[in-house]
């Protein structure tokens, strides 16, 4: 009977661990583990109840498909009025909506509650490389844009596709289709094509170069925000080397459309009460996001006037028709 | 003396009673998950990480319990393999080759231990490798880029005809199946679903968790209700247990040179364990010869796989903590815990936060000792987990099959997904189509491809870029060889040779 005794015990802990955080509410990382939405959900999810603005830890379910399309259509379909879900957000979600990549999902299915810090985007090169400021990089790109390949951890038109694209098109090349890129597995495999010189430039957010830029591997040739960041103040902005280019992937949340206000403006104080404290701060700081609270119900509107951008610019460089 | 110092450090942290007891605990659990089907070291870290979490662990004890069940998953996935012919875990999944054989022949005990002491090498000296090596080796991955991670796909497919040698032809045409289902899901360089049919749930492509459970647990299944219980693997067992010490004297040269191919494999992110095992396995095969009897039952045959697979374990920590780049499935998962405890692997790791490293390194060095007493003069009592009759087990099989899977997505479509393929695995069962090439055409095509694609994109479709690199030229030698070499060589191979044995 021991056997019998110890398998019981074994599914007994397993069930038992499954069924008392069932009884939480539950963040959906709308991706494998490992990624930004990922640390979204699990951190969130760890302050809000470290600061004690939830009882119990919150579950993270992974919910890996289609880009976050998966998560995006359970959520639509399946738990509508849930009222303890909260899904994990960010730029990639509003430039796959933008694109019409959630199967005919619109950005008003769901209520974005809010973001409450941000990744800038950056364009790095290999600290060996000739480019010393991102106009020698675009100006190489205009007398050849077949030599310089972008990698970037998004696929193609992607969020990182879309960076250079943006840069590229707003010095005046217009033909932005003829620039190479690479989608790989995530911003450091980028990076390590970028440093064995497969690639020539590493396009990404500034959370994925942190630790290259401390080892030397890698040069910063802008970072794409309006002010410099502050811990990176020596990465010029694009905009100050005269590209009025700015593109951050935020990380915030979205809820169900169904709850009530109650319950969205619950989610959206507590989402600020992880915004003010100083675990988040601390957290931020680690993993090279910017502060970029936008928390609460104006949060819409400006998620749909990212969503028409991209949706304009897409169409611009035949990502859709 | 840096490393020693270090290394004392890490002791120093390791050795605390608590931390111990976190090492020795996770061991446990970690080989229980590894020996169920299903339940493989990936999903099993991640179904434990709320547990770090809701225990308060800092950082360093929940890196040394959650390596310590990643390690125990990678020694327990054998058990299954050797005792049911179920991989517990994919990388496990060559040890089915010759493992099973050996249990069916009454020799399951020494294939156990065999495989237990195989693994302790693997892992001890991929850790010892890792701490050596580790800030060194990171730099080799800056030396694969696309053309070069071709070259090593086709040295894996190239060398996979021979590994179902009943029939060649039937292993071929397995693979091309395997290669043909890596291509469901959206295409990444065009951003166009391929052979979704407009399903978003096969956008993503079809896990290969969903596959190995289907053909491997389900397909048992199957087979065990058709034949009431004849003639089916499940059920073996196991009476005496006696180390045998000739054995594992005669294989140390093949644990070794396992260890070695496995640790390499490991490091190059995305290769994995699957590979390291596979590739040592097809290594001491071909070494072997015809003569040696792969696939039918030799200490060989379980010794290598293991040493590489628990080697692989280890070197995929190293761009893991070197370059924040998985070199598996389950490193993504412990990446992803790193980073919830504000730890960002990468280049600066070693210097900035040597308390985490070098108490992560000791703990795995610990977690290898209890895990070798473990799984050698106890692993009986992981066996008594899987040698329960065969009307619980059975029932069990599909419950955790299921749940599993289910935990992977949470999605019911997976699980139609899961019997799909086992009716698949029964049907192909029949037709004596082996399935080993199935999963691996499944688990490495998708990367071939990427591969491929990157290589065309940079180098605007010519092909010359493929063998653009001393890197490349020797990976596709190996492969032409590996190819090449068995058609010629049969006949000799028959007449009797002086290789030792």
């Amino acid at each position: 009977m021991t056997e019998f005794r110890l398998k019981a015990l074994i599914a007994g802990a397993i069930i038992g661990l499954s069924s008392s955080a069932a009884m939480s509410a539950e963040c959906i990382a709308p991706a494998n583990p490992g990624g930004g939405w990922d640390f979204t959900c699990r951190q969130i999810g760890k302050i809000m109840h470290d600061i004690g603005a939830v009882d119990s830890p919150i579950q993270v379910t992974n919910m890996a498909g289609a880009g976050g399309g998966l998560a995006f259509t359970h959520v639509v379909t399946e738990r509508n009025t849930d009222a303890d879900l909260i899904v994990a957000a960010s730029s990639a979600t509003t430039t796959r909506l933008a694109q019409n990549a959630y199967a005919g999902m619109t950005a008003d299915q769901v209520r974005f509650v809010g973001a409450i810090g941000a990744d800038p985007g950056v364009i790095v090169v290999a600290a060996n490389s000739k480019y010393q400021s991102l106009n020698d990089l675009i100006e190489d790109v205009r007398a050849n844009p077949g030599q310089v390949a972008f990698a970037g951890g998004s696929a193609v038109g992607g969020f990182d596709h879309i960076k250079p694209l943006m840069i590229l098109q707003r010095s005046g090349i217009s033909d932005v289709r003829a620039i190479k890129y690479i989608g790989v597995d995530g911003g450091a495999d980028a990076i390590t094509q970028t440093v064995g010189g497969f690639t020539q430039a590493m396009t990404g957010d500034m959370s994925e170069i942190v630790g290259f830029l401390k080892s030397g591997d890698v040069r910063a040739l802008a970072v794409l925000t309006d002010e410099r960041v502050p811990g990176f103040e020596s990465i010029p902005t694009a905009v100050e080397q005269g590209v009025d280019v700015v593109a951050v992937n935020w990380r915030g949340l979205y809820v169900p459309k169904g709850v009530s206000d109650d319950v969205f403006n619950q989610w959206a104080e507590r989402l600020q009460a992880v915004a003010d404290s100083a675990e988040w701060k601390e957290a931020m700081a680690a993993n090279g996001l910017a502060p970029f609270t936008k928390v609460g119900s104006n949060f819409q509107n400006y998620i749909d006037g990212v969503v028409s951008d991209i949706r304009k610019l897409s169409k611009e460089i035949g990502v859709i028709q | 003396m840096d490393l020693l110092s270090n290394l004392a450090t890490g002791f120093g942290i390791a050795l605390s009673p608590y931390t111990l007891m976190l090492a020795v605990f996770g061991c446990f659990i970690g080989t229980i998950i590894g020996a169920l089907p299903g339940l493989g070291p990936s999903n099993g870290v991640a179904i434990l990480i709320p547990l770090t979490f809701s225990l308060g662990l800092d950082a360093t004890s929940a890196l040394v319990l959650m390596t310590a069940v990643y390690y125990g998953a990678m020694y327990g996935g054998r058990i299954s393999s050797i005792l049911l012919n179920i991989p517990g875990d994919e990388p496990a999944l060559m040890t089915t080759l010759d493992g099973y054989p050996m249990a069916k022949a009454g020799r399951a005990g020494d294939a156990l231990i065999i495989s237990g002491f195989a693994s302790f090498t693997g892992a001890f000296l991929s850790t010892v490798g890792l701490m050596l090596l580790a800030p060194l080796l990171a730099r080799i991955a800056f030396q694969f880029g696309p053309a070069e991670y071709f070259a090593l796909y086709i040295l894996a497919f190239a060398t996979l005809g021979g590994i179902a040698s009943n029939n060649q032809a039937k292993a071929a045409i397995a693979s091309c199946i395997g290669l043909g289902i890596a291509m469901i899901g959206v295409d990444n360089n065009s951003g166009m679903p391929r052979l979704t049919f407009g399903n978003m749930h096969l956008f993503d492509g079809i896990d290969f968790l969903v596959a190995i459970v289907g053909l491997f647990a389900i397909t048992e299944v199957f087979s065990f209700i058709e034949s009431h219980g004849k003639n089916t693997s499940i059920g073996i067992t196991l009476d005496k247990l006696k180390v045998p010490w000739r054995d594992i004297w005669n294989t140390r040269w093949v644990q070794l040179r396992g260890s070695l191919v496995g640790f390499i494999a490991g490091i190059l992110p995305g290769a994995g364990a699957s590979l390291g095992s596979f590739l040592a396995y097809m290594s001491e095969k071909s070494i072997a010869g015809e003569k040696g009897g792969f696939g039918t039952g030799v200490a060989k045959g379980v010794a290598a796989p293991e040493a590489g697979n628990n080697a692989a374990a280890g070197g995929a920590l190293v761009p893991m903590l070197t370059l924040g780049v998985p070199g598996s499935g389950t490193t993504a998962v412990l990446l992803a815990l790193l980073m919830t405890l504000n730890i960002t692997p990468g280049p600066t790791l070693f210097t900035d936060r040597p308390e985490v490293v070098w108490g992560l390194i000791a703990s795995l060095l610990i977690a290898n000792f209890v895990l070798l007493a473990m799984n050698v003069p106890m692993v009986k009592v992981f066996v008594r987990v899987l040698s329960v009759p065969a009307w619980v087990l059975l029932p069990g099989v599909t419950m955790i099959s299921f749940v599993g899977i289910y935990s992977l997505s949470g999605s019911y479509f997976d699980l139609l997904l899961m019997v799909a393929f086992g009716v698949l695995g029964w049907v192909l069962r029949k037709l004596d189509v082996p399935t080993v090439p199935i999963i691996l055409g499944i688990l490495l095509g998708g990367h071939m491809e990427d591969s491929l694609r990157r290589a065309m994109v940079l180098s605007d479709g010519d092909w010359t870029y493929l063998f653009s690199s001393k890197i490349a030229i020797g990976l596709w030698a190996v492969a032409i060889a590996g190819f090449v070499a068995p058609l010629f060589l049969r006949k000799f191979l028959k007449k009797p040779q002086a290789v030792s044995d």
